[in-house]
């Protein structure tokens, strides 16, 4: 393998025809019409639309988890944050189109505010917004990274403080007087940069773009874990007083890798809302949080094609448990943590690589 | 001695009709003037007898009429009651109901509880008072001064002198104020701040200045340490229960290093098992309702121990020495027992009464109420604390539990069998959270997701008390509750929490070990 071809040829064609496949849907379902057997209906599109923000959020958290081997417990913050971020500049383009026709956002009305409080200020600017999506969470985790990874927080501690973070963000969130909706987070969108939000064409173009970033962020992140940098990383996860003792110092590394896992996962969550069409403080809540991991881990940790496997894969459960026998869901669900920590810690991922083994 | 009066008066009034209410006294009532009605209600109130509480409670009942004259009756079906002479008789010509407003009613309520001050019944009469306490009218005065002469019970006595003192400080009397401003002095009201604050800046009497300023200022310092105190007692309240949530994840995460996720739920299954057994006393045994704590107690322990035994022996022995594996296959646990008692007792929560003793509570310094489940708490996780240092400690197998945590492979080769060790200590571990549990059940609402509420905060005491360490848990949580007992005045609960949240999460980079750390060779 040489540092030049990212992919093996066959890795190459097999993503090829993931993308064509996906990017397929939504114009099948703009192209064909109801009824006709080549369409696909819309909550179809918008339903993969959401599993790749998710299949986004698993890659990244990966990153960290996988390669550099820190399990965050607190990437819901990230994706939560980004999606807040673009949140607040969907909720000014609503205009005065809300249930009180005023230019402040219901829930000010509601709080009897007068005037946006000075974090919204500027966010009728979709640009400025999508600035705040990348630096929020970056920033956030940044600082968040810099004091834990230079005080040698390791394994289980840095695990159970990043919940502790998700948790107290969750609080935070929903208190009315925060100045984020409260309980009720943002929602009732009604267009984005001019174009309704529930029109067709403007749900495809959402979708191509999430599908772009997502591909976009798997050529990136195998482009980081081949190169040197990522060696290191790896270095990092397996054992890092070693690492240290050949003369890196680990914070920079971790702080990148880290950081750049906070940022992707923000714009999973900006690219999410415009999609679902509401976030709320729940999408903090720490157990959201750890089925974020289990995405990563039921495609197979440690590499970069199980996550989106896995976030496939678990939601694409989800959604037909939930329909079928909502009941049974969750005992399906904590069996699935059972069962591939039990059995597969390689993930689906994992399996595939020994079966084609087994068959060499 | 005046009870008896009244007695008497009450069995001549049953016996015959005698002249009722001075109609000097009601003719205000049926006038326009709104300031008269509620003095003339007050002066009616005072009076204290058997006719003032049932023109009262006729006024409070719309079934007061007047007639176009102005003359009062009260109608009780087609008889008409006269309360100015006490005669019934037929339903006169042209009545009509009298207008209450919500002032009018207000006045004929505050009377109308006055006038229990001169109840028999105990308890009526000291919650009279303790309405009083509250509001209280210069109108009211005689009617209390009255109440006082013939009340001589120990409790309710001191607090109508002060009741009546509270009344007399609006009294024209400048001597009379000054009186009641400086018997207030032992008073720990804080409805009383106003009315003293204007008294010392606007009373043209400068004796009543002074004496409203003394009051004043030594009503402040008892309410600051009322304060203090009370904030101290839900502080270490709020600890013990902490440490009880807690105690069992610090021996199953501090000793054995198990990220147990599904330690919320153990709790959880602890406090449904005091609900189960709440259930069969009230089913079975009735009569001993009030001691089912006494059952829920050892069962919730077996029940949740098992529940750890076969969570240990099914799932996490094989995940030893991968912590990151075990905290999902733990969360994993943690949604399937969740899920399962939703499914047995229903996604509602299940109603655990507190035992008959442990309601009400203990009234110290005046206006402090500690309550006695809470007091039952502190004391339960001080017995609990006790019996895991005890078995730890003092204990065959508590030495076990040392020495495999110490050194595996050395406790081993003298014969221990590390693998037993594990499942009993994990059980243990279990089992204390199962008492945790049955703690939680009487402080509030029992239901499937109890145990997340939980499970943050458990993890939060173990890690700032440091791992392994029995004394830093019990430190962490109690520091953790006072903490936050402290802020929550100042910053609102939600703040509090979250300030508390950020600080350790700042004080774990500052020490990672926690509080207390590990020392010599288990250290890392």
């Amino acid at each position: 393998m040489t540092p030049t071809s990212l992919f093996s040829r066959r890795a190459w064609s097999g993503i090829v025809a993931c993308t064509v496949a996906l990017a397929a849907l939504p114009l099948l379902n703009l192209f064909f019409a109801d009824g006709h057997a080549l369409h696909v209906p819309s909550y179809m599109v918008s339903l993969i639309g959401k599993f790749m923000c998710y299949a986004l959020a698993a890659l990244a958290l990966d990153m960290v988890w996988g390669y550099a081997g820190i399990l965050s417990l607190g990437h819901g913050v990230f994706f939560a944050l980004g999606a807040y971020a673009h949140g607040m500049y969907l909720m000014r383009a609503i205009g005065r189109e809300g249930v009180y026709q005023s230019d402040l956002p219901d829930f000010m009305v509601f709080l009897d505010w007068k005037t946006y409080p000075w974090f919204w200020s500027a966010t009728d600017s979709f640009w400025y917004c999508v600035a705040l999506v990348v630096l929020v969470p970056g920033v956030l985790a940044f600082v968040f990274g810099f004091f834990a990874f230079r005080s040698r927080i390791k394994g289980v501690y840095f695990s159970i403080i990043t919940q502790a973070m998700t948790y107290a963000f969750m609080l935070l969130f929903f208190r009315n007087n925060t100045g984020f909706g409260g309980n009720n987070g943002f929602t009732d969108f009604k267009r984005i940069l001019g174009y309704s939000i529930s029109a067709p064409g403007t749900r495809a173009t959402l979708y191509l773009v999430t599908l772009a970033a997502l591909g976009g962020a798997l050529v990136l992140c195998r482009w980081i874990v081949k190169s040197k940098l990522g060696r290191v990383l790896q270095a990092v996860r397996d054992s890092e007083s070693r690492l240290m003792f050949i003369g890196y110092n680990p914070l920079w590394f971790k702080l990148f890798v880290w950081t750049l896992s906070a940022v992707l996962c923000g714009i999973a969550g900006a690219l999410y809302v415009p999609q679902v069409g509401i976030i709320n403080p729940s999408e903090m809540s720490p157990a959201n949080s750890i089925e974020m991991v289990i995405w990563a881990a039921v495609g197979g940790r440690g590499t970069l094609i199980g996550p989106i496997i896995g976030a496939f894969s678990v939601n694409g459960l989800k959604s037909w448990f939930t329909g079928a026998f909502p009941n049974l869901w969750l005992f399906a669900l904590g069996l699935i943590f059972i069962l591939v920590t039990r059995y597969l810690p390689q993930g689906i991922a994992g399996l595939a690589a020994r079966w084609r083994k087994e068959q060499a | 001695m005046l009870r008896k009066l009244f007695l008497i008066v009450c069995l001549c009034f049953a016996g015959a009709a005698r002249a009722g209410i001075d109609p000097a006294l009601l003719a205000p009532l049926t006038g326009d003037d709104p300031d008269a009605r509620v003095e003339a209600i007050a002066s009616i109130g005072a009076l204290a007898n058997e006719d003032a509480t049932r023109l009262l409670t006729a006024l409070k009942n719309d079934a007061l009429y007047a007639t176009p004259d102005g003359h009062l009756y009260i109608v009780d079906g087609d008889k008409a009651y006269d309360p100015a002479s006490g005669a019934t008789g037929p339903l006169p010509e042209g009545l009509d109901g009298l207008m209450v407003n919500n002032r009018l009613r207000g006045a004929v309520d505050d009377a109308l509880s006055a006038l229990k001050l001169f109840s028999p019944d105990r308890a009526l009469r000291l919650a009279a008072a303790t309405a009083l306490q509250k509001s209280v009218t210069l109108a009211q005065a005689p009617l209390i001064e009255k109440a006082l002469a013939a009340e001589n019970d120990a409790e309710i006595r001191p607090m109508l002198q002060l009741v009546a003192a509270t009344a007399n400080l609006q009294s024209p009397d400048g001597a009379k104020r000054k009186a009641a401003a400086e018997a207030l002095a032992a008073s720990s009201n804080a409805n009383l701040r106003p009315l003293l604050q204007t008294l010392q800046t606007d009373d043209p009497d400068e004796g009543v200045r002074v004496a409203a300023a003394h009051t004043l200022a030594a009503l402040e310092s008892r309410l600051a340490r009322t304060e203090f105190i009370g904030n101290l007692f839900y502080g270490i309240s709020l600890g013990s229960v902490l440490l009880l949530t807690a105690l069992g994840l610090a021996i199953t995460f501090g000793l054995m290093g198990i990220i147990n996720m599904a330690h919320g739920e153990l709790l959880m299954i602890g406090a449904y098992t005091t609900y189960l057994c709440q259930l069969a006393f009230r089913r079975w045994m009735p009569d001993a309702l009030d001691w089912y704590l006494a059952a829920a107690l050892p069962a919730a322990f077996l029940v949740t121990a098992a529940v750890g035994v076969a969570l240990e022996r099914t799932v996490i022995r094989w995940l030893y020495g991968r912590p990151l594996e075990t905290l999902l296959a733990t969360w994993g646990i943690s949604l399937i027992l969740m899920q399962s008692v939703r499914t047995i007792f229903g996604a509602q929560n299940v109603e655990v009464a507190n035992p008959a003793w442990m309601s009400g509570g203990v009234t110290v310094l005046g206006s402090l109420v500690l309550a006695y489940n809470r007091i039952a708490i502190i004391v339960f996780a001080l017995l609990v604390v006790t019996g895991v240092w005890l078995i730890l400690n003092k204990t065959r197998l508590g030495l076990f539990v040392r020495a495999v945590m110490q050194n595996r492979r050395m406790a081993g080769c003298v014969g221990v069998s590390t693998a037993k060790i594990d499942m009993m200590t994990f059980g243990l571990g279990s089992g204390i959270a199962g008492l945790g549990g049955v703690a939680l059940s009487q402080l509030g609402n029992v239901g499937p997701d109890l145990g997340q509420g939980y499970i943050v905060d458990s993890f939060m005491v173990v890690v700032l008390g440091g791992v392994g360490q029995l004394a830093g848990t019990v430190i962490a949580a109690l520091g953790l509750g006072e903490a936050n007992k402290f802020l929550e005045p100042v910053a609102g609960a939600v703040l509090a929490k979250i300030a508390i949240l950020v600080f350790i999460i700042i004080f774990i980079q500052k020490r990672p070990q926690g509080l207390f750390a590990m020392k010599g060779r288990s250290a890392e």
